[in-house]
């Protein structure tokens, strides 16, 4: 399933299909502005020294729009920022495969770095999606426990 | 009434399915609903903290409960 949410200066995407960092990019892009900061997660290959196979990723949908929503909102309400991307995958994500890009722009480099690393901050403790670790031996729900 | 609590990362494995249905006092409130869950699925109280979102919005414990309201229960979130 796929939802993207369009408007001149926002483009919010929840994707089974594989990100495209240069897509993200050209969608920001515009005239007045002079800097891009794009943020990347990528799926790593280890967690505290133990070997990762894949992550699922899983997401409330609906929700996780409206608090994507909210944040890019807050972005444009924080700093002088021009437009806002954020595409985040669900379902099975390989090592090195691209689970979340960011991409924010700006007339400057300080609102498009500051407002790039807020929504990332942000989208980890507020959007409902999950990702669980599948290892050789068993599967953990991140940070569902202490 | 009964309610439909929709379930998602490890409180869906809680549950044992996507959701589940539960009795409720028609004037309930979201404390209630987390006591009666957790008298049910003693493993939510394990969890390092869960929030339960009504129509898509994070409530609080003294949010009044609907018949209708899209209810969900949401584990500590870990996107990105």
């Amino acid at each position: 399933m796929t939802i993207i949410i369009l408007s001149l200066n926002t483009q919010i995407k929840l994707s089974v299909s594989t990100l495209n960092v240069q897509e993200c990019v050209d969608w920001v892009i515009s005239p007045e502005c002079g800097g891009i900061d794009v943020f990347i997660g990528t799926v790593r290959n280890a967690t505290k020294g133990k070997a990762v196979v894949r992550l699922e990723f899983e997401a409330y949908e609906k929700m996780a729009v409206k608090e994507l929503e909210k944040i890019t909102q807050q972005a444009f309400d924080k700093w002088p920022v021009q437009k806002v991307l954020i595409h985040h995958r669900t379902g099975v994500l390989q090592i090195g495969e691209i689970p979340v890009v960011i991409a924010v722009a700006a007339a400057h480099r300080d609102a498009a770095f500051d407002a790039c690393r807020y929504i990332i901050d942000t989208l980890k403790q507020t959007v409902p999606i999950w990702k669980k670790e599948i290892f050789e031996d068993g599967e953990v729900w991140v940070a569902a426990h202490p | 009434m009964n309610v439909n609590i929709l379930a998602f990362g490890i409180a869906k494995d809680i549950f044992g399915g996507p959701s589940v249905s539960l009795d409720l006092a028609n004037d309930a409130n979201i404390s209630n609903l987390k006591y009666l869950l957790e008298q049910q699925y003693p493993r939510l109280k394990k969890l390092a903290t869960y929030m339960v979102a009504v129509n898509n919005e994070y409530a609080l414990d003294g949010d009044t409960i609907h018949e209708r309201d899209e209810i969900a229960i949401i584990p500590p979130v870990s996107g990105g």
